[in-house]
């Protein structure tokens, strides 16, 4: 139960155009067909007393405290599972329901401990609560045969199960079947017997449970509580914030005690989340003010100096004369910036602004250049807007669901439990993933086709199913007549129809059997809303561009596009990658995706910001490895990424970062990339700041300080500090200071303030004078660019092909609990679910192999080798192997190469050949990395055992 | 910059556009994609790799496009 002042009100709200008008205790009330009794009396004001029913839940009618009398209706209907009819004359107290409530009541604590003073529940209990609202006095069977000794289960590192306090309402139960979509709770017995389990293992951590905490939220009692709460009591305060891993962007409740941190709970009222959250957003916390944060700036001469602890004056005066000494001695374009898609929009835009106005150049490009760098370019081009055109909630209108390259589930898990409430609700889903991803049979939903394609053929599969498009007469000839180019449609549509894309002539390419795929195309265009969703594994590829093309092409052609249920939705990674790319991270684009050369657009910028700017492109994140490498990059500023170990090709990226001069990195942590920096500026956590995010459907979501920063400065102070010591003065006094700025340049956020995200609680961009409240679908009357533009997307084999040497293809993903690089998660007890990194592979390939089970395995590829340990899956199919990469000494990055997309040189992550041995020992590479670590961390230790002082570098 | 790596990044460009049916237009994409998306050093590495015959192997309708395009590509570098 959460301290957060929501109204409850009992049951689900109904969305009906018939509207029913009864009498509830005298009073009139008009509301939706379909509604409860219950709900109906809460609107009124009324809050009958209820113990099993909440309003994120459909009821259940167990515990009978609801119970009302109808007029002319017999007995005490309880009003939770009760629906309101036209002039019904209800009534809520009276005698006969007193006395049954209290019946109700008294057997409830005749079998609960009565020890409310110590409970962890004190204060914020519903049973607590209804006990009181009841006038609850005497308990008459207080001695009989009851549950009081039975132990608690404490498996979960975040929340416990005391079975003694539980009253079996099966609230936790219809959580986690409904919310969450697990179904990993079951109510065992019956009667006075009955008790809550969770299926498939002894306790809740061996069990499916996937520690979401829904149930958690869910239960009235302390029986499923934080472990927080227990260890630190009921909390005082609450601050609405946004959730800093993914690209769902939950709506969070921070739970204070004064600055500390008690728990997290997910905002019903959160646009993207309605009252949601995953392992990681609601419990994962904890890494915000771990013992490895670095507090104090720190400057080196070299990678193999002693770091020394430094005041910030002197952080900042040594950067700003390292970045101009190099400008002078190496030409201007010699330096350049990065910017974090962890950071909030303000931060983002700041670093970028540095980039351009203090630097003077474009240099300044964004991890998003690793995931979704394709969306962006692909989506600018066919649809004229660089973002996904739905919200979250539109696939609750979808019919058929086409999830490509994604694992909602594990990478995006509240938006993932949405889309099986749609499916679970008869949605048909086509899923196309060389693995068989948890969606495609998993409690209450079947795939209708799982498309298992070989890695590295998405462009020819989506020319397949095209090609069935158009060949069946499956077009949408009135939409495409009206919305798109015609020229370019009718050019698409002879290249399509050609038969080198039919499903008959790819399927020796994709592995996909032809019937399947033209029965999935079929599906897909025929099935009212068609909806495509898709992920890394659609973006991580040679061919990322053609393929965000080819889906674009697709909606275009079936008319799905410009209206709720349907769409083209790209699943972002991290939590603010949109917002990054959206506030001109790229180094060929100012805010709001225009290109530098845009003389319009660079005049208004210049203006505003008082410097003259250049048209020139910048370089892109490899194009500066390459430059570093070959002696014209010098300098680099670096604000919370860890491109050393997120980035392709480790030899690749760190003899790149050891040619710098002047590495500066900015981050929580002494990070893979900051073990080569010269100098480290300590960041901020998002509990330390304010600022905003936005999530992959263009949420922009308010960030809120609940702390005073650890290291003294948030990061936006610390880039405007910087600013000022090169000579460029900023002069922000507030985070919303800077979205004003960004309101004034971006057309897209023209109506943004801090003020309407106060009032509105979020907003989707375009936010204008035309949509003042935001945009949930776009492109509805026409595309951003005017008309739709079809594009050719022949397919291009990758390069990385297999052969004798490199006989299968790795792929690489990430797993439910562990985020990204794992630099927050793995300082969590979420390492609980995850310690390592392993390597998953097919029976068949293991068994040629010798390879067992837990065994040690070499992956070598041609640009280098790790070592990891096996887990043989059938998930996998024959040939393919995968992996994650959330711990740094697992060196996924170390095989993978440095093939790239075409259009944006987004890393090819998701293809790369290796062979696999059994081996007995770490590989060479992991043998220096874990030298070199330990040489970086004594370096450290040297400088955290030194104070401040004025140091001279 | 390091050649192999322009080289091969331009025969990627190129390998997008070659699917166009008219090969002026195709030329004109790939010169447009570098013009909008290459930093000015790759730009005149690629083609001093080039002039001095290092870029063999450069794909024909690479090379065929940025001599066709010489001018837009690097006369905004001057
Ligand atoms: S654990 Fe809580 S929510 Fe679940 S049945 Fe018991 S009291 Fe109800
Ligand atoms: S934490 Fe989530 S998955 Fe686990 S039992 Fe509770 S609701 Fe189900
Ligand atoms: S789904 Fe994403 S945004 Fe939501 S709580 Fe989990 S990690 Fe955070
Ligand atoms: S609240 Fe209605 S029966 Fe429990």
């Amino acid at each position: 139960m959460s301290l957060h002042c929501h109204h409850d009100r009992g049951t689900p709200a109904r969305v009906s155009t018939e509207r029913v008008t009864l009498s509830i205790d005298g009073m009139s009330v008009t509301v939706p067909a379909g509604t409860s009794i219950l709900h109906a009396a809460a609107e009124a004001g009324v809050d009958i007393p209820k113990l099993c029913a909440t309003e994120s839940l459909e009821a259940f009618g167990s515990c009978r405290l609801c119970v009302v009398q109808v007029k002319n209706r017999r007995g005490y209907p309880a009003s939770c599972t009760t629906l309101v009819e036209e002039g019904m004359e209800v009534t809520t107290e009276n005698d006969a329901l007193f006395r049954l409530r209290r019946g109700v009541m008294e057997l409830y604590i005749s079998d609960h401990p009565l020890d409310c003073l110590t409970c962890s529940a004190n204060g914020n209990c519903e049973l607590q609560d209804m006990a009181g609202r009841v006038g609850l006095r005497e308990v008459r069977y207080a001695d009989g045969h009851n549950h009081l000794a039975e132990a608690a289960d404490a498996s979960n590192p975040y929340f416990n199960y005391d079975p003694a306090k539980c009253i079996v309402c099966s609230r936790c139960v219809r959580a986690c079947g409904e919310v969450q979509g697990t179904f990993a709770l079951t109510t065992t017995e019956r009667g006075f017997d009955s008790r809550i389990a969770a299926a498939g293992g002894t306790d809740f951590l061996s069990s499916e449970c996937v520690s979401c905490g829904a149930c958690v939220a869910a239960c009235p009692t302390a029986a499923l509580m934080e472990k927080s709460v227990i260890e630190l009591g009921q909390p005082q305060r609450s601050v609405t914030t946004t959730c800093a891993y993914c690209g769902v962007g939950c709506s969070l409740n921070a739970e204070l005690q004064g600055e500390k941190l008690v728990r997290m709970v997910p905002d019903p009222s959160g646009g993207a989340n309605h009252g949601h959250a995953c392992v990681k957003g609601r419990f994962a916390w904890g890494y915000a003010t771990h013992a490895d944060r670095i507090t104090t700036p720190m400057i080196r001469k070299s990678i193999r100096d002693p770091w020394q602890a430094v005041s910030w004056e002197e952080a900042i005066a040594h950067t700003a004369a390292e970045f101009r000494r190099l400008q002078e001695k190496h030409g201007a374009e010699s330096i350049g910036s990065i910017t974090s898609s962890r950071c909030t929009n303000e931060e983002t835009f700041l670093v970028q602004k540095l980039t351009r106005a203090a630097f003077g150049v474009n240099n300044v490009d964004t991890c998003a250049r690793v995931c979704h760098s394709p969306t962006g370019y692909g989506l600018k081009q066919t649809l004229g807007e660089s973002a996904g055109t739905q919200d979250f909630d539109s696939v609750m209108q979808a019919d058929v669901i086409l999830l490509i390259g994604a694992n909602p589930t594990d990478g995006h898990p509240v938006f993932g439990s949405r889309m099986k409430q749609r499916l679970r609700q008869g949605a048909k889903l086509i899923v196309a993933d060389p693995r068989a991803i948890d969606l495609v049979d998993t409690p209450h939903v079947r795939a209708a086709h799982h498309l298992k394609l070989r890695p590295g053929t998405n462009v020819a599969l989506i020319n397949a199913l095209a090609h069935v498009v158009v060949s069946e007469g499956l077009v949408d000839e009135a939409f495409v007549a009206l919305r798109c180019e015609p020229e370019a449609f009718a050019k698409w549509r002879t290249f399509i129809a050609d038969p080198r894309h039919s499903p008959e002539a790819t399927e020796e390419v994709t592995g996909v059997p032809a019937a399947e795929m033209r029965a999935a195309a079929r599906l897909y265009a025929t099935t009212g809303n068609g909806a495509i969703y898709y992920g890394l594994g659609v973006t991580e590829h040679s061919q990322g561009s053609t393929m965000v093309i080819g889906i674009a092409n697709l909606a275009m052609a079936t008319g799905n596009i410009g209206r709720p249920g349907v769409g083209v939705n790209p699943l972002r990674g991290q939590n603010n990658v949109q917002g990054s790319c959206d506030m001109g991270s790229f180094p060929h684009e100012l805010p709001g995706y225009r290109h530098v050369s845009d003389v319009e657009t660079r005049t208004l910028f210049e203006s505003v910001w008082g410097v003259p700017l250049s048209d020139e492109p910048g370089l892109r994140i490899p194009n500066m490895f390459d430059a570093a490498i070959s002696g014209s990059f010098k300098g680099l500023y670096v604000q919370g990424e860890d491109i050393a170990q997120s980035d392709p090709n480790t030899h690749h990226v760190t003899a790149a970062l050891e040619s710098l001069e002047c590495l500066v990195v900015q981050d929580l942590f002494l990070n893979e990339t900051a073990k080569f920096a010269h100098v480290f500026l300590p960041g901020a956590s998002f509990l330390e700041k304010d600022g905003t995010f936005t999530n992959a459907e263009r949420r922009i979501s308010r960030v809120r300080k609940v702390m005073r920063p650890l290291a003294e400065y948030a990061d936006w102070e610390v880039t405007q500090m910087l600013s000022n010591a090169l000579g460029y003065p900023m002069n922000y006094r507030h985070p919303s200071e800077i979205m004003d700025e960004i309101a004034r340049l971006m057309p897209t956020f023209h109506g943004v303030s801090y003020e309407k995200l106060d009032r509105l609680g979020s907003v989707q961009w375009p936010c204008n004078e035309t949509h003042p409240e935001g945009t949930p679908t776009m492109h509805i009357d026409e595309f951003v660019r005017g008309k739709g533009r079809f594009m050719l997307t022949e397919y291009v084999a990758t390069e990385e092909r297999v052969n004798r040497r490199f006989p299968l293809l790795l792929t690489t993903g990430r797993i439910l609990s562990q985020y990204n690089v794992g630099a927050q998660t793995r300082r969590t007890a979420n390492t609980v679910w995850h310690p390592e990194d392993i390597l998953e592979l097919h029976p068949v390939d293991a068994e040629d192999r010798g390879i067992r089970e837990g065994d040690w395995v070499g992956v070598q590829s041609r640009a280098g080798e790790t070592v990891l340990r096996a887990k043989i899956s059938e998930r996998m199919q024959p040939g393919v192997v995968y992996t994650t990469f959330h711990w740094p000494g697992s060196g996924a990055n170390v095989v993978t190469t440095e093939n790239s997309d075409w259009a944006t040189n987004c890393p090819e992550y998701k293809v790369t050949a290796v062979q696999i041995t059994r081996v007995e020992q770490p590989s060479v590479w992991q043998k220096q990395f874990e030298r070199f670590s330990e040489e970086q961390m004594s370096l450290l230790k040297a400088s955290t055992e030194a104070k401040p002082a004025h140091a001279s570098v | 910059m390091n050649i192999e790596h322009l080289i091969h990044m331009a025969n990627q460009i190129g390998s997008y556009f070659a699917a166009e049916p008219d090969p002026a237009d195709a030329r004109a994409g790939i010169a447009d994609h570098i013009a909008r998306f290459w930093e000015k050093r790759m730009r005149q590495s690629l083609y001093a790799g080039l002039d001095s015959g290092e870029a063999s192997a450069l794909a024909p309708l690479v090379s065929e496009a940025l001599a066709e395009h010489r001018e837009r590509l690097l006369g905004r570098a001057a």
